[in-house]
């Protein structure tokens, strides 16, 4: 296909922070070209259920079908990514050798997974996963997998390994720190999750460091400091790092992300925007710049980048950081970014299943983590993002969700 | 094969063929209806995916599950008693001829 005669917006990643911006676009009465270069030969598909079960039909999680885009004029470009930026000219230029120019580029990279670091992890049988091919590759292996060792205790590995037991596996999950989801979670609830997990079957071995993967072609044997565990199938999930090498090669500023201002907008090249996993932004619910590697993030982000090319005066970036993961039957959300120093106080809700964890700093609530209670979750988003100030005394044999009912009738806003 | 109806808050109607045995917010999203966002996917964990059934089906549909209806009270536009998450509502020829009101905001 010929490029473009006029220049119009390039979006670089065809993931669920690319698919945003298009689909705002086009929403927002863009009507200038779009072209979205994808690296993988998949449409936009959602990544969050790759480790949620195993998968064997990549249709099933496509975003949207491919008529969306020939309906609205999208230009999806797949198998081929960009691989440089010429900011003064304005053009991209693809793996294939297109030249593309552009008025407007988001770079919606996305990340890379952290490669396992030991010997043998290139035989047969070890997988990381981030692309549906990985998760397909996983899925086949997970029919006949009998002895299953997942490298990493964050949401992929913990997902996954849930997914494996269901299946029949043994499995063993082993992470180098002294607790599963070390960043993610307060220790609190890590308790607790640990606790469900062991209790259908998944054995975890915390502070536990992988040597060595052995075997002939095929993998046998995960080897770690604490003894050698038997393995005919390997998953890594041991954290992920920005693909932001475009834009550092571009001349704009990088640092682990694409840094941006907080109309998400390269604070090198305002013609330049980065949205997702990749960019690294002012947001009002932390303390200074965070890169956040979440779908809501994705998504919001593509949203108020798309309005803002359409037209929509600039506004910040405000959106209240947001999260969750479904562990077999463990649905962990969070809302709002915690810190170590927090002041962390527990509440279960009625059900043994149910468990809030409320985080205070300076006696206001900042961030919320539940387990099995979607409705807690949901008043906490409402509450936080209304800036309604939650203090330690509020929660007093109370929840959030009753504290929002009750300011509701008294008819306080909320 | 239900034909199910979006009515959004403007009147407008998009008619959306879908399968048996998928659920409403899947034959949303996959044609691209407005104000249908669903987040999480359809694993009830989101709220962002909020319908309202028109009243003369609200019998054919049902009531809300016990996690959906506590999850209806935080939902972006307001409760009402046709209130149900789009995910939940798995669709069968029963649901034929389905009309499914959009509110105003999900997130």
């Amino acid at each position: 296909m010929s490029s473009p005669s006029t220049a119009g917006v390039v979006v670089v990643g065809g993931g669920q922070a690319g698919f945003s911006v298009v689909s705002t676009l086009r929403a927002s009465g863009y009507d200038g070209p779009v072209t979205v270069f994808a690296a993988e030969p998949h449409l936009p598909y959602q990544r969050p259920p790759l480790s949620k079960k195993a998968h064997t039909d990549p249709v099933r999680v496509e975003l949207v079908p491919e008529s969306f885009y020939r309906e609205r004029n999208i230009d999806v470009r797949l198998g081929d990514d960009v691989i440089a930026v010429d900011t003064a000219a304005r053009t991209v230029t693809t793996a294939s050798g297109a030249r593309v120019p552009y008025e407007h580029l988001v770079l919606a990279t996305g990340a890379h997974n952290r490669p396992l670091p030991v010997p043998g992890a290139e035989l047969d049988g070890v997988h990381a996963l981030r692309s549906l091919d990985d998760a397909l590759a996983i899925g086949g292996a997970l029919a006949t997998a009998r002895e299953v060792v997942v490298i990493g205790g964050g949401f992929i590995g913990l997902e996954l390994a849930q997914v494996a037991r269901a299946r029949g596996g043994r499995v063993t999950v082993v992470e180098l720190a002294g607790r599963l989801l070390s960043r993610a979670v307060s220790s609190q609830v890590e308790e607790h999750l640990r606790e469900r997990h062991e209790r259908v079957g998944v054995r975890i071995l915390t502070g536990t460091a992988v040597r060595a993967i052995e075997g002939t072609e095929r993998v046998r044997r995960v080897v770690t400091d604490r003894g050698v565990l038997p393995a005919d199938l390997v998953v890594y999930g041991i954290g992920a790092a920005p693909r932001d090498e475009l834009a550092r090669d571009a001349g704009l500023a990088v640092d682990d992300g694409v840094i941006v201002d907080e109309q998400l907008r390269s604070i090198t090249d305002p013609r330049v925007f980065a949205v997702g996993d990749c960019a690294r932004h002012p947001n009002p619910y932390a303390d200074g710049l965070v890169r956040l590697e979440s779908v809501p993030n994705a998504t919001d982000q593509g949203t108020l980048v798309g309005r803002r090319i359409a037209g929509s005066p600039g506004v910040p970036y405000a959106s209240l950081p947001w999260f969750w993961s479904d562990q077999g039957d463990i649905k962990l959300q969070i809302a709002g970014l915690r810190v170590s120093s927090d002041d962390v106080y527990l509440a279960t809700g009625g059900s043994p299943e149910r468990l809030a964890a409320y985080a205070f700093r300076d006696d206001r609530l900042v961030a919320v983590e539940t387990l099995n209670w979607p409705a807690e979750h949901l008043a906490a988003r409402r509450l936080l993002e209304q800036d309604a100030p939650v203090c330690a005394a509020d929660l007093t044999g109370s929840t959030l969700g009753a504290l929002t009912r009750a300011r509701r009738a008294a008819g306080v806003r909320g | 094969m239900p034909t199910v109806i979006f009515q959004s808050p403007d009147g407008t109607e998009r008619k959306v063929t879908a399968e048996s045995g998928t659920v409403l917010m899947q034959a949303a999203v996959a044609n691209g209806v407005a104000g249908i966002v669903a987040e999480c996917g359809g694993n009830a964990s989101c709220a962002t995916c909020h319908v309202y059934v028109d009243p003369r089906h609200t019998d054919l549909v049902g009531p809300p599950n016990d996690v959906e209806d506590e999850m209806l009270d935080f939902t972006a536009a307001e409760r009402r008693p046709t209130s149900r998450l789009s995910c939940q509502i798995q669709l069968s020829d029963a649901l034929d001829g389905l009309v499914v009101h959009v509110p105003e905001g999900q997130v």
